[in-house]
Formats: structure tokens, C-alpha cells, sequence
């Protein structure tokens, strides 16, 4: 199956520069239609009003996290498919499996790079 | 079966401050507590046991020595001004290494522009420079996190300092006019560079809105002549 390259993609972080560091690495393999959430509350509410398909989030965010974006994804019919891949400082063994239980697609620690973020979007979307 | 000994109003007062131990004692409150139990057991204590009313003498002196130490080394510096400063500090090292961050990852970005303009093979060679340093400025959202933690960390030790301010130290009166003269000395020896401490000028790179800028120092040094 081909990847479209145009697809919406969202990528959430309190953090604009990281946003900006991811957009910039989706810019280079070839994803420019980028838009951004800098908590879980917004990244819902434009998740539920676009036509997105994936979402990149951190984790670690105020009022509510990436975590429990998640759960309202995968909570809620139209976007309970969406692929979601969480990019999170935080590695421990049970953030891993909470995510996993949760329904997340893939696992991002950071600091990573950018052989590391087309190897995970390859394993959620298929190879482009 | 104890309590039936004691005098009522003491028991109503132990039970007060049992009441109050999840919130912490005031010293001063145990102090008088004890005073009152030495005075009402002066008639009961027989012979053999004054050892006990010495113990007890012993510990409020303790406790009434303990309370001096502590308030001597001026324990409500630290969250009256070591820790806040400590705190500005760190948030002012997130937003350097933001405001540094992104200055790179813009001249990153016209670099990558550029590639646009240039052979493939020069434009690959660009296209990876630039990736590394996209990867590269990841640091300053770990380095954020990280500092978050410790400012966090630094605010659960002005809360525990705080308490113990509280029971140890003046009131919060007395710590305002303590800071206000501690402000004004450090205010003087700012201003008065005669008898300056050599050490006094190695303070480090200021807060924004404590530092001079350079065209302050222009102005300084000009009216210096």
C-alpha cells in the first residue's frame, strides 16, 4: 500500500521547538501537511474537527497529558482507528505498557533522531 | 487509666496538640505543655524518682536550645530568597536555551532552503548536516524536563523549610523587616565600590531583569569618564 504523503498529521507537545523539530524531520521525509496541539485538550478538539491521519504526541503535558489523549482516541468511534505514536522523555517500563494497554501504535523516546522516527512511522503507516 | 492522674486542663491540652501533630507542633506549644507538667508533678514525684523531673528539665532545655540554633542560622533565607532565586535561575536557563534553540534550528532551517539551489549531492550532504542538528536541538526539551523536575524538587524543600520556619523561626513580621534590611545591605554594597568584596563580584550572569544592559554599561562607564 502506498503512503500518501499529503495526509494530516498532528503532532502535540507543550514544548514548540520540539513541535517545530518534528515538524521539520516529517518536512524531510516528505510530510508537509503538518499541524500542531501544544496540549491533550486541543489536540482532541482538532483531532475531532479534521480529517487527520496519525497523530505524534507527547506524553508529559498540562491539563490533560497525552495519556489520556490517548484513552479519549481510542474512547472515542470516529478516531478510535487513528494511528498514535507517542514521542515521551518518559521510558519507564510502565509508561511503555500503559501506553501499549492504551492502544498506542508506537513508542518514541526521546531525545531520538531521525532514523528512529521513519523506522516508527514505517511500522504504523507502511514504508514510503 | 494514666489520664485519670492528670490534671484535666493538661489532658485537654495534650489532646490538643495530639490533634495537631499531622499538621506539625509549635514547639512553643510542647515547651509550655511540659513546663505545666513539671509544675503539676512537683508535689507527686517522690524520692525516688527525681531523675524523671531532671529529664524532663533536660528536654525543655533541649528543645528551648534547639529552637535558638535553628533560628540562628536564619533558616528563612532559604525560602524567602535562596530558593525563589534558585528557581528564577533554572527558569531562566529554559528560556536561554530555548531562545538559543530555536536561533539554530532557524539558521538550520535557511540552510535547508538553500539545498534547494545546489547539486544533489552537495544538497544531501546539507539535508544531513541539517538533521543532525534538527536531532541535535531535541536537547532542550530534555534539559527542560529535567531543570522541571529539580524546580519542582527545590519547591518541596521550601515547603519542609517553611514549616520548620514556622515552629523554629520569627514571625512572618519580623522575617519581612529581616528581608527588607538584607535587601538594603546588599542595595548598599552594590552602590558603594570602595570597600568592595572581591568575591561579592563573581555573582555570574544575571536574571534579565537584574542585569544591566549594555547600553547601561555605556552610560555607567561614560558618567565615570
Amino acid at each position: 500500500m502506498t503512503v500518501d504523503k499529503e495526509m494530516k498529521i498532528l503532532v502535540v507537545d507543550d514544548y514548540k521547538t520540539m513541535i517545530r523539530i518534528i515538524r521539520n524531520l516529517l518536512k524531510q521525509l516528505g510530510f508537509h501537511n503538518v499541524e500542531e496541539a501544544t496540549d491533550g485538550s486541543s489536540a482532541l478538539t482538532k483531532l475531532r474537527e479534521g480529517n487527520f491521519k496519525l497523530c505524534i504526541s507527547d506524553w508529559n503535558m498540562e491539563p490533560m497529558t497525552g495519556f489520556q489523549l490517548l484513552k479519549e482516541v481510542r474512547a472515542d468511534a470516529k478516531l478510535a482507528d487513528l494511528p498514535f505514536i507517542m514521542v515521551t522523555a518518559e521510558s519507564k517500563t510502565e509508561n511503555v505498557v500503559a501506553a501499549k494497554q492504551a492502544g498506542v501504535n508506537n513508542y518514541i523516546v526521546k531525545p531520538f533522531n531521525a532514523a528512529t522516527l521513519k523506522a516508527k512511522l514505517v511500522g504504523v503507516i507502511g514504508d514510503f | 487509666m494514666v489520664r485519670q492522674a492528670i490534671d484535666p486542663d493538661l489532658a485537654a491540652r495534650l489532646d490538643e496538640v495530639g490533634h495537631q501533630m499531622k499538621a506539625g507542633v509549635d514547639t512553643q506549644q510542647i515547651r509550655s505543655v511540659l513546663e505545666e507538667m513539671l509544675s503539676t508533678m512537683n508535689g507527686n514525684i517522690g524520692s525516688a524518682d527525681p531523675r524523671v523531673l531532671e529529664e524532663l528539665e533536660e528536654l525543655s532545655a533541649f528543645i528551648e536550645q534547639t529552637k535558638s540554633e535553628i533560628a540562628a542560622i536564619n533558616p528563612e533565607e532559604i525560602p524567602d530568597e535562596h530558593i525563589p532565586e534558585a528557581t528564577d535561575e533554572l527558569d531562566a536557563v529554559i528560556e536561554a536555551t530555548e531562545v538559543a534553540t530555536n536561533s539554530i534550528m532557524e539558521a538550520a532551517e535557511m540552510i535547508e532552503s538553500v539545498a534547494e539551489d545546489v547539486s544533489d549531492e552537495q544538497a544531501d550532504v546539507l539535508s544531513q548536516a541539517v538533521t543532525q542538528i534538527y536531532e541535535a536541538c531535541s536537547f532542550q526539551d530534555i534539559t527542560g524536563q529535567r531543570i522541571h523536575k529539580v524546580v519542582g524538587a527545590l519547591k518541596e524543600i521550601e515547603k519542609k523549610v517553611e514549616t520548620v520556619v514556622e515552629k523554629f523561626g520569627p514571625d512572618r513580621e519580623t522575617r519581612d523587616e529581616m528581608k527588607r534590611k538584607r535587601q538594603a545591605e546588599k542595595d548598599s554594597a552594590e552602590t558603594g565600590a570602595e570597600d568592595v568584596n572581591e568575591e561579592d563580584l563573581l555573582q555570574g550572569p544575571q536574571l534579565a531583569e537584574n542585569a544591566n544592559s549594555q547600553d547601561d554599561i555605556d552610560a555607567l562607564l561614560a558618567d565615570m569618564g
